[in-house]
């Protein structure tokens, strides 16, 4: 079985769609706690907006299943594949238990989760202030650990495209470069 | 080959100075989102007023209480169910207004400031919040308060009443300078104060009429949204506060009337709708609407228990204004939002606190005893 270079067009358009999608709701989380008068508006974006990502999460790792990615390069020092394999488990973790705990925790505080209109997710755990209380900081912590794991992947990506020049950051370009278009 | 070229993996002919440049790039890039980001959690701008700091103030200014809200802190939790009528069905879509429809309510009566231990008094503001339960999860939460109008326009206007209003402790009163100085800062806080002030005390919970102040928008069927104010009145006909009752020992006895009151049998208020026009303030709770506007009576609430605080009722409930269901939209009306962001910190902090038993659950007690 030969190895793709790129990512599958389904792979890259969940990665920028998700991508978009991650940073404009880490933008709304932090502004949203922060304010008094767009504190309802940003909260009402920031249901359906969690349910999203979920499902495409879940989308995404199933795809990933079918079709592994492109290997990275041969020559990469083994201390950046280990750090490239545990990022990368950590973002996909993040993308599912982020949306999953904003759930939780508000059905521990039994506030309904609206999605839109009339439409009202189900509690996933039983009334508890005390557990509302342990999870609401948690989604708060692993938000800011889910940014900063962002920043180094978007780090990393440049560093591979722009300066490695070894093909990894176009695996995932969402444009076909001349030479995969060759490949093809 | 340079030590950067070796840490960067960057190949042996890209020049030193291209190098550099990408990473530098790079490193702007990361530093700017980073920046974006710190931005728009408020980190620059670190005067600006934040549900934290609202909710601080009333710490700061009713000192510490674990586990209570930090405003309408001393209540009592009451339950029931509210009938629509069928003449709010033209106005909003939402199915709590269908004829005959009977939705389980649950609710806390309780008064307004942060000390959950303070006595009762008749110029205290008395409040009502409600938790409807619709089919399929829906709900509808409102806070309601025994006022004629809100006494400030803006969450900023709140914070600064907060503090002016705050007991001299020699006095055991506002400090009357602080007060006036607010009220030349807001002076549509001044007429609303006068509008308070001269409102009718009634004797108890049971006789006073809620109301939500701020402005929502209902959304009928067809997409048409109306501007509204709602208002529970109560069917008990109001009778204003006794000076002989206002002097009463009793520290709990507006709430072991109404304990007494819904053991006799359940209490009654109709929820009526005022309907808004064009030009009428949906923007500012400090202002009354015409009198002669429209009013729809949509349906009765009946309150026929009341029971003390404890885990897993009203006691665990936000009360958030921002829980609504289909065909109930907020307004634009800034409290809205900072009555949610505000509410949601409080709840946060006291949910994460170990809870002492209310005052009123004493009472209660007591009451069964005699």
């Amino acid at each position: 079985m030969t190895h793709s270079t790129h990512f599958d067009r389904p792979a890259r358009l969940l990665h920028w769609s998700m991508a978009l999608l991650i940073l404009a709701m880490l933008f709304i989380g932090v502004a949203m706690v922060t304010s008094l008068a767009d504190y309802g508006t940003l909260v009402a974006l920031h249901r359906p907006l969690g349910l999203l990502i979920l499902l495409l999460a879940v989308l995404r790792l199933a795809n990933r299943w079918h079709r592994p990615p492109p290997p990275l390069p041969a020559d990469l020092p083994p201390w950046q594949r280990r750090a490239a394999h545990a990022s990368h488990v950590a973002l996909y973790g993040l993308m599912l238990a982020m949306p999953l705990i904003g759930w939780a925790m508000l059905s521990a505080a039994r506030i309904p989760v609206v999605v839109v209109g009339p439409l009202v997710l189900p509690p996933i755990l039983p009334q508890s202030p005390m557990l509302y209380a342990r999870l609401r900081e948690l989604h708060t912590v692993l938000a800011y650990g889910l940014f900063s794991l962002i920043l180094a992947h978007l780090g990393a990506a440049l560093l591979h495209g722009l300066i490695r020049q070894d093909g990894v950051l176009s695996s995932m370009a969402p444009w076909r470069s001349r030479r995969s278009v060759g490949n093809s | 080959m340079t030590l950067l070229h070796r840490l960067t993996g960057a190949p042996p002919g890209m020049s030193p100075r291209a190098l550099m440049l990408r990473v530098s790039a790079i490193g702007a890039l990361l530093a700017g989102t980073a920046g974006a980001f710190a931005a728009a959690g408020g980190w620059l701008s670190p005067g600006a007023l934040t549900p934290a700091r609202i909710v601080d103030r009333f710490e700061q200014v009713n000192g510490p209480h674990p586990g209570f809200r930090r405003n309408h802190a001393k209540g009592l939790c009451v339950a029931g169910a509210f009938a629509g009528n069928g003449a709010g069905v033209a106005l909003s879509k939402s199915g709590v207004f269908a004829a005959g429809r009977v939705t389980p309510v649950e609710g806390r009566v309780a008064l307004a400031g942060g000390q959950p231990y303070a006595a009762d008094a008749g110029t205290t503001v008395r409040s009502l919040a409600l938790r409807f339960r619709l089919p399929d999860r829906e709900e509808w939460r409102t806070g309601l308060n025994a006022l004629p109008v809100f006494p400030v326009r803006t969450p900023e206007a709140f914070y600064e009443q907060l503090l002016a209003a705050k007991p001299d402790p020699a006095t055991g009163r506002p400090d009357p300078e602080r007060m006036k100085a607010f009220f030349a800062a807001h002076p549509e806080s001044a007429k609303a104060a006068s509008l308070i002030k001269a409102r009718t005390i009634t004797a108890g919970f049971a006789d006073s009429t809620f109301r939500s102040l701020n402005a929502f928008r209902f959304v009928a069927a067809d997409g048409r949204a109306t501007p509204v104010r709602w208002a529970f009145v109560p069917e008990r006909p109001a009778v204003q506060e006794a000076a002989a009752q206002a002097a009463r020992k009793d520290k709990n006895n507006l709430f072991d009337d109404l304990i007494a009151q819904l053991r006799q049998g359940p209490l009654r208020w109709h929820l009526v709708v005022m309907i808004g026009r064009a030009g009428d303030a949906t923007a500012d709770a400090t202002l009354p609407w015409p009198s002669d506007r429209e009013s729809v009576d949509v349906g009765t609430l009946t309150l026929s228990d009341a029971t003390p605080e404890e885990a897993g009722n009203c006691r665990d409930v936000n009360f958030d204004p921002l829980v609504l269901p289909d065909g109930i939209a907020p307004s634009d009306d800034p409290l809205l939002s900072a009555r949610s962001a505000a509410y949601a910190r409080s709840f946060t902090r006291r949910a994460g606190e170990e809870t002492s038993p209310s005052a009123v659950a004493a009472t209660a007690d007591r009451g069964d005893a005699l």
